[in-house]
């Protein structure tokens, strides 16, 4: 049994989707979806010890051995992306029940958890798994269960926003099947550590430098990369608030790792992606998006789509340090990932809470929502904290690490700008707070109850691991940097 | 004639054929504002890719990879197994795809870019 934990943690998840069709009522289907939740998490958490204590896991499926079989290659960094992901899918799985049960129709509910199941899944596998075809289809199966928990969103944009990801979400990973094409034409394997092997001798040639740029771009579209974000803020925005906090936590952090993956380890016996101006396209682009996504941020006026601007301005941060191509780079590039994952989980649970409550996420219903729902909103001004990156929440770390790789490669301007953004980061999280807090509650609104504590209790645990790894940074930014050593070969 | 060497069309005639696919499947994603279309011009964009497959796993000589007495050279079957693979998402994509424009059509009456854009833009001000 415990041999078999890697390929475990991921089948779970896929046979209890069909699972709860079978099943179909509501309240037993969300059961089956926390328990398996939870199940992941500790299956995954198991994996992730034995990795720590005995080095990287190699499973190899159906017994055929790599390159000819698929395996399943658990390594730190890849343990580190699955303990993020069942992490977030086993707390928003417990938040889930209230939330869901407001916004989508009760016939409608089982097919919700099993497509939450399925983008599980398909995450899962995306991290786990050490051959690069079967990560596309991992990938698929995240994305096109995504689209659908998208799609059940109860404003009607949430169908046009579903179908613009469709359109922009296939391109990227046909993108990315036509980059891996082009690397089996010239090495003949999809084993991601035998392609590291091979690709050095055919690193010079023109079919191996199209491929890198048709993974690069097509996985950018998955990252929601700056310029290529357009799918994300309406998706996020009109999304169920529960699919919301799920995907922007995991869903992009994902791809962001299958990009280091790709960059680091694929290609980590060649040079090309220091040397083509690959990082340094990737660092323009993730500096840009730092800004204009933030200052356009700062004009929303749907809060979840606030939320989604400050995303991508987020993954230009994550983005920035992988292009630094360092071990500091790379950290505090994978530290942010776990730190944004809690941050922006806990902000769009306690959205999620508010529209349960009020039904809209518009901020000029925000009047005075600090006195109305003050355990709700303290959540909120918490994970806006670390969004901003003040000191003892996870956000000061990130950006600390950032700042300090921008030194260690000699762009204190670069440096400079890191800090200039957050401040971006405060105006639009202070747009908030002075009107939850400052503006009088409204003349004859409804006293609110507080939100059930089924969501409440996620949503603070979420809130205050943001603060706590922000104080003991030992587990991730010490897992990061570790990882970081891993992938570029034992410190540079 | 240094320049001419990547522009053998009969000996590279199965990869000009993909690209030109690939390259008016794409065009026809971004240019039409009809949805049903852009589905269209996306399964012309996959195929492409199908085929790029299919003709790199060609070997010179070499038969339809089924076992048989007398045969000594195969065609690589692996990347006929990878596209299966890969139209099976095919098809699972343009069935999302489908079913997400019925429900836009029953939600907002029409499949013409243009005119979500509008109604969704008129959502916006009332906001």
């Amino acid at each position: 049994m415990g041999a078999h934990l890697p390929i475990l943690q991921v089948v779970l998840p896929l046979m209890a989707a069909p699972f709860c069709i079978i099943l179909r009522r509501s309240e037993w289907v969300w059961g089956v979806t926390v328990l398996v939740a939870w199940g992941v998490f500790a299956m995954t958490s198991m994996v992730v010890w034995d990795v720590h204590l005995n080095g990287t896991i190699n499973y190899h499926i159906g017994d055929w051995p790599p390159p000819w079989g698929i395996e399943f290659r658990i390594d730190l960094p890849s343990a580190y992306v699955l303990l993020i992901v069942s992490l977030i899918g086993a707390v928003v799985a417990s938040y889930a029940r209230a939330s869901v049960l407001k916004e989508i129709p009760q016939d409608r509910i089982y097919l919700f958890y099993t497509n939450y199941l399925l983008c599980l899944t398909g995450l899962l596998g995306m991290s786990a798994t050490g051959d690069v075809f079967n990560l596309f289809v991992f990938l698929e199966i995240s994305s096109l269960s995504g689209y659908t928990l998208i799609a059940l969103g109860s404003d009607r944009r949430a169908l046009t926003a579903s179908y613009r990801y469709l359109i922009l979400g296939t391109i990227g990973a046909t993108f990315y099947v036509i980059g891996l094409g082009l690397m089996y034409m010239m090495t003949g394997t999809l084993n991601m550590a035998d392609l590291a092997q091979r690709l050095p001798e055919v690193v010079e040639t023109r079919t191996i430098l199209v491929s890198l740029a048709f993974l690069t771009v097509g996985l950018s579209l998955k990252v929601a990369l700056f310029p290529l974000h357009l799918w994300l803020p309406n998706a996020y925005a009109y999304a169920p608030s529960v699919v919301t906090a799920f995907m922007a936590a995991t869903a992009t952090k994902v791809a962001v790792y299958v990009m280091i993956r790709i960059f680091y380890f694929v290609f980590g016996g060649t040079d090309v992606f220091a040397e083509q101006g690959v990082a340094e396209a990737i660092m323009g682009l993730a500096i840009a998006g730092m800004f204009v996504a933030s200052i356009v941020a700062v004009f929303q006026s749907n809060l979840k789509k606030m939320l989604a601007y400050s995303s991508v301005a987020q993954i230009g941060y994550i983005m920035l340090g992988i292009s630094f191509v360092s071990v500091t780079g790379l950290s505090a590039g994978m530290v942010h990932l776990f730190n944004h994952a809690l941050m922006k989980c806990a902000l769009f649970l306690a959205l999620g809470c508010v529209f349960l409550r009020i039904g809209s996420v518009e901020i000029k219903d925000m009047a005075g929502m600090g006195r109305r729902m003050p355990l709700t909103m303290g959540a909120f001004v918490a994970g806006g904290l670390s969004l901003i990156g003040i000191p003892l929440t996870v956000g000061f770390i990130s950006k600390w690490q950032l700042m300090a790789a921008a030194f260690e490669a000699n762009l204190w301007f670069v440096a400079v700008l890191i800090p200039l953004s957050s401040l971006i980061a405060v105006v639009y999280v202070w747009r908030v707070v002075e009107v939850a807090y400052l503006k009088p509650v409204p003349e004859g609104a409804a006293k609110l109850e507080e939100a059930p504590l089924s969501m409440l209790i996620p949503t603070w645990v979420m809130a205050l691991a943001a603060f706590y790894f922000g104080i003991d940074t030992d587990l991730t930014l010490g897992v990061a940097i570790d990882a970081a050593n891993s992938l570029l070969g034992g410190g540079q | 004639m240094s320049f001419l060497n990547g522009i053998d069309i009969p000996g590279l005639f199965n990869y000009w054929v993909a690209v030109f696919l690939m390259m008016t499947g794409f065009y026809v994603v971004i240019s039409r504002g009809n949805l049903v279309k852009k589905i269209v011009g996306l399964n012309l964009f996959q195929i492409s890719v199908f085929l790029l497959y299919i003709s790199m796993s060609k070997v010179d000589g070499g038969t339809a990879p089924i076992l048989a007495d007398g045969i000594e050279v195969y065609s690589n079957p692996l990347p006929h197994v990878l596209i299966l693979t890969a139209i099976v998402v095919g098809v699972a994509t343009t069935a999302l795809g489908l079913a997400l424009i019925v429900r836009i059509n029953e939600a907002y009456g029409t499949v013409e870019d243009t005119e979500i854009n509008a109604i969704e833009q008129k959502m916006e001000e009332r906001e």
